[in-house]
């Protein structure tokens, strides 16, 4: 009798345990905790409600399910390694780690075990070169793409000449801040103007030197590439000292509310860079706040929704969501696994008209994804903090990079990387 | 005289401001030290979860309001009032001290006569769970403090000092925050000092600090002098996370400015009041100047690392800290 019921239990089990093999299977590496926990807080918020809301409004894609595994980080690489070796064997479909650290650890374990990655807008510039990264995509931009769009706008802002103009760069003192330095350097050297590089150490609770320096030297521009408390002090020492705030620009991840708002009125002006362009007003939103928070499956309190950061994490799981369900086109079924996700990305063709019918109209650039191509198009606007408002304002459209400067350097570095690691280049 | 020169000044002033800085979180570890033996990893986080409170308070901030509602399926936040800041500091200084008897009550209490490291691996544990019980209770936002402590540097000294090395020097900067962290420090300190000399639980605190066994048997109670101390300590945090938060808002990276305080430390001696002050004030002072002169040579970002060189050439020299109590032990 015993046995029967021991067999009835396992057959149960395992019927049971039959669909979630089908499950859509994301891990979100978050980090809600520590020294960086306000800007992974909305990003993991976004990414996940909005996989809550296409499982609550549409069955999830293609009628399965998603399944979300959150692990902590703390924005710790070993951390990061962690949670990634224990949630791949769940069947997970695509990882977002949010940090270059974490990124770089990965790259060679995701390539290994066949898992895409996905580092939008961060890590390893070069991985946009998709005959050597075959599993790793960093569309819609990268750091180059930033650091050539920022120079692009400054050269819109001087009719056309930046040449000698004086630029400092302040950067946090880690791979993820000295990503555009080669970047800047060949364009300083195309356009004439003369490069400053001040580094940060982490966290950047201290930047006196720094920005003292910046008042010695007084510099036309400023330019950042801080993350967390680097980003709080970076603006608020800069209104210490006087300098004109519509001449600093932060990169895209020195560009959220929590960034500027502790400064008060003295952050007025501060511009940044942003990959997406904010309009709290989205459906999407709507949708979000129908189908998760008001049904209590939120990942946070609400409270970010419509926020840089929550839309950029929103905007992040759109993107997969997509992807998965070009995955589900190319090989016919509902039940995909990583290296089919993978295929889906390699396919991914983001419209405007598509974004419009997602209820995110104009959210991000329309961009394609190729093999050779895993970066996107590097588009990106510059937005302006209105303190009085408490918003952050678009200044232009998408402004494109160089590609003239940026694509050989991903080339080079690209081919480096090959050479290194006994890669042979090309398609899968 | 020349811009260089008025410029290299210029460092010197605003590296002992950064000094004083130093010096406050570094009080609070002197203060546990000095009186129970007991290196208090969770300094930092102590000051962050004073400058939590203090914002939660002002705020009107629910405290635990994710875990209630998450519970009981409400939506509160917020009281609806808003608390004066003078009062705000009295009732986190009331927090600070429940805390302080808590961690004597649940911890310390139970772990006399341990070792030192048993001890200092306590206040590890203790760190982890009080960075955590801050997220729970306030949340990991990052905070705007408003207490009216002024931002900026001071014009007026721009302006008086701007016309001394010509046309290429700008005056000196003063940051008005760091002047005002200047005066409380110093305030601070000497009522720290006053207190210790002159109340008579301040010369009960030397008199733990100096022998537990003799303290011990002319009547004074250990477990009141360890909740002082740490009282103490906890007022010292609430000092340094209010100064250092209002550079940056307040957030949980605040936790780390413990790691200012290690060099500092290092060269003014654990156990010295005085030593902490002039610790931070040549730490301060020693890595401005080091970044100013050769850091640009090498790449910059150079205060984090040259803070623990210029403290480990003074320990070659004086292991025991500029201000530290020479440790004999006979064999």
């Amino acid at each position: 009798m015993k046995l029967k019921t021991l067999a009835a239990m396992a057959l149960a089990g395992t019927l049971a345990a039959g669909p979630a093999l089908a499950e859509l299977v994301i891990p979100d590496l978050s980090y809600r905790t520590g020294p960086y926990a306000a800007g992974g807080t909305p990003f993991s918020d976004g990414y996940q409600d909005y996989f809550h809301m296409l499982n609550a409004r549409d069955g999830g894609v293609g009628d399965e399910m998603f399944r979300i595994i959150e692990c902590e980080t703390g924005y710790n690489t070993e951390k990061g390694v962690e949670c990634y070796e224990s949630t791949k064997g769940e069947g997970a479909l695509i990882y977002q780690p949010l940090s270059t650290g974490i990124t770089y650890q990965l790259i060679p374990k995701a390539t290994a075990d066949g898992i895409p990655l996905h580092t939008m807008g961060y890590g390893r510039t070069s991985a946009a070169n998709g005959e050597v990264f075959n599993w790793v995509f960093n569309y819609p931009a990268n750091y180059w793409d930033a650091a050539s769009v920022m120079v692009n706008y400054l050269l819109d802002e001087n009719g056309g000449s930046l040449d000698g103009k004086k630029i400092a760069l302040v950067y946090h003192n880690s791979a993820y801040g000295k990503e555009p330095i080669r970047t800047l350097e060949n364009l300083s050297a195309q356009h004439g103007f003369e490069l400053t590089q001040l580094a940060v150490d982490h966290p950047g609770q201290e930047q006196k030197s720094q920005w003292l320096q910046i008042r010695r030297e007084r510099p036309d521009y400023v330019l950042m590439w801080g993350w967390g408390v680097m980003n709080q002090v970076a603006v608020q020492e800069a209104a210490n000292i006087g300098f004109p705030m519509e001449n600093f620009i932060g990169n895209w991840w020195a560009g959220a509310e929590h960034d500027v708002i502790p400064a008060g009125d003295a952050a007025n002006g501060y511009k940044s860079l942003n990959m997406n362009r904010i309009d709290a007003n989205l459906p999407v939103f709507d949708d979000i706040r129908t189908h998760v928070h008001d049904a209590g499956n939120a990942a946070g309190d609400g409270s970010n929704i419509g926020n840089v950061l929550y839309t950029r994490g929103m905007y992040a799981a759109m993107l997969a969501a997509e992807a998965v369900a070009k995955a589900q086109e190319i090989h016919g079924t509902a039940a995909i696994t990583s290296a089919m996700m993978r295929d889906g990305m390699e396919a991914l063709d983001i419209t405007d008209a598509r974004m419009q019918e997602l209820g995110m109209a104009d959210i991000g650039p329309e961009f394609t994804v190729s093999c050779q191509d895993h970066g996107g198009s590097g588009l990106g606007i510059v937005q302006q903090w209105d303190a009085s408002a408490g918003a952050w304002v678009a200044l232009t459209d998408y402004i494109a990079p160089d590609d003239a400067v940026t694509l050989p350097l991903i080339m080079e570095d690209s081919g480096a990387f090959a050479a290194e690691n006994n890669i042979e280049a090309g398609c899968m | 005289m020349s811009a260089d020169f008025l410029y290299g000044i210029e460092v010197i002033l605003n590296g002992l401001m950064a000094g004083v800085l130093y010096a406050l979180v570094a009080l609070g570890f002197v203060l546990i030290y000095k009186a129970s033996g007991i290196f208090n990893y969770a300094q930092g986080v102590m000051a962050l979860f004073a400058a939590l409170t203090l914002v939660g308070i002002m705020e009107g901030q629910v405290p635990f309001s994710h875990l209630i509602n998450a519970v009981f399926g409400t939506e509160i936040h917020h009281f609806g009032w808003h608390v004066p800041a003078l009062l705000a500091i009295f009732l986190t200084l009331c927090v600070m001290v429940a805390f302080a008897w808590a961690v004597q009550k649940f911890i310390f209490r139970h772990l006399v006569g341990q070792e030192p490291i048993i001890l200092f691996m306590a206040t590890i544990g203790l760190a982890y769970f009080l960075e955590g019980m801050g997220d729970l209770m306030w949340g990991s936002d990052i905070k705007t403090l408003k207490v009216g402590l002024p931002q900026g540097g001071s014009r007026w000294i721009e302006d008086m000092t701007s016309g001394l090395g010509g046309d290429d020097f700008y005056g000196f900067f003063i940051d008005k925050l760091d002047m005002v962290a200047t005066v409380v420090a110093a305030i601070l300190v000497m009522c720290l000092i006053a207190f210790a000399q002159y109340s008579k639980q301040g010369r009960a605190m030397r008199a733990v600090a100096d022998d537990h066994q003799a303290a011990l048997s002319v009547g004074i109670s250990l477990n009141f002098i360890w909740v002082l101390v740490w009282s103490l300590a906890g007022l010292v945090a609430l000092v340094a996370g209010v100064m250092w938060g209002a550079k940056s808002g307040v957030q949980f990276s605040l936790s780390l400015i413990a790691l200012k305080a290690l060099p500092v430390l290092m060269l003014g001696g654990f156990t010295s009041i005085p030593g902490a002050i002039v610790g931070g004030l040549i730490i301060g002072v020693g890595e401005k100047l080091f970044e100013y002169t050769i850091g640009g040579m090498i790449g910059g970002a150079t205060e984090n690392w040259f803070a623990y060189v210029l403290a480990l050439i003074f320990l070659v020299f004086r292991p025991q800290g500029l201000f530290g109590e020479k440790i004999i032990e006979r064999v």
